[in-house]
């Protein structure tokens, strides 16, 4: 029965993969890999990793492929299908590579002296890969890890404030600072110049 | 199933994914084709984690997950800021800094 279930879900990962890399249109791109992702949570499943198959379909399908989602219809990728690399040579250069460096992993995996490799995998106890589990190791062993883990992503999402902020260039005039904000967000406080931008439609900059 | 036969997926996915960055010139499905990559290396390090019966693979997969949301959310910001800027969405235009 997890015969079964392995090989539908590696060809689900393997054909979202591939969609991944072959569609035109971002948007199917997205949803691709969004059907990659599932397919791997159940090959994470498989491999007694209950948390993290929970933590893939949540946190990766389900919050960052939104993201995505949101950006490509930003962006509107939607509207013209982009072309594939410029020189057929290249595309034909690039897939060869690609074929090589799996001969290599393969190679790699299959002759490996880890003889540990081609059985079922070591005995488990009950609550291998459970939430209890996962949590009592990251809160004991890998509490520094844990904690570096949530200072990355409180600099990531400031960091992504920051690059995502409204502003044309750095020379731009209109570019809303500090002390714009002081002064009681009076709108005589911003250069002219923005009607019918963005900047106007959202009204006094008193955020 | 054998541990090998998940290394095989995850190798696969991982050429795939790479072959991707290199033919595609969107930037945002290059991200996409780099979490095709990290997606590949959590596979193989949860299934190293079956094979030794241990689970300090599975934290580090948790923990290439946060660092692959934290890459998403940086690199669309900047795939934000390109396109305020009209700059084309395309790796080929934008070299800037290519000297």
């Amino acid at each position: 029965m997890a015969e079964v279930f392995f090989f539908l879900a590696s060809i689900g990962a393997l054909a979202g993969a591939i969609g991944t890399v072959t569609l035109r249109n971002p948007f199917y791109t997205v949803l691709a890999l969004v059907c990659h992702l599932l397919s791997l949570a159940a090959l994470f499943l498989l491999l007694r990793a209950e948390f993290l198959a929970a933590a893939q379909v949540i946190v990766y399908a389900g919050a960052v492929m939104v993201l995505y989602l949101f950006v490509v219809a930003y962006v509107g990728g939607g509207e013209d299908p982009i072309r594939a690399a410029g020189s057929p040579g290249l595309r034909w250069a690039s897939a060869l590579f690609a074929g090589a460096l799996f001969v290599e992993l393969a190679i790699a995996v299959l002759g490996t002296g880890l003889s540990a490799l081609g059985e079922e995998g070591a005995g488990f106890f009950p609550g291998f890969g459970t939430p209890a589990e996962i949590g009592r190791l990251l809160l004991t062993e890998f509490l520094l890890a844990f904690e570096i883990a949530s200072v990355l992503l409180l600099v990531a999402a400031v960091g992504a404030v920051v690059l995502a902020r409204r502003r044309t260039g750095l020379e731009d005039a209109r570019e809303i600072s500090v002390a714009d904000l002081l002064r009681a967000g009076d709108r005589s406080g911003l250069p002219g110049g923005e009607a019918g931008t963005m900047l106007e439609a959202e009204g006094p900059p008193n955020r | 199933m054998s541990v090998e036969w998940y290394l095989v997926v995850s190798a696969l996915v991982f050429s795939i994914g790479a072959g991707g960055i290199l033919v595609r010139r969107n930037p945002l499905v290059i991200l996409l084709c780099l979490e095709l990559m990290l997606n590949a290396g959590n596979l193989a390090l949860v299934a190293f984690a079956r094979a030794h019966g241990n689970q300090d693979g599975q934290i580090f997969a948790l923990i290439v997950m946060v660092v692959a949301a934290c890459e998403v959310a940086i690199g669309l910001g900047l795939i934000v800021a390109i396109y305020r800027r009209k700059l084309p969405i395309d790796v080929d235009e934008l070299r800037e800094l290519q000297g």
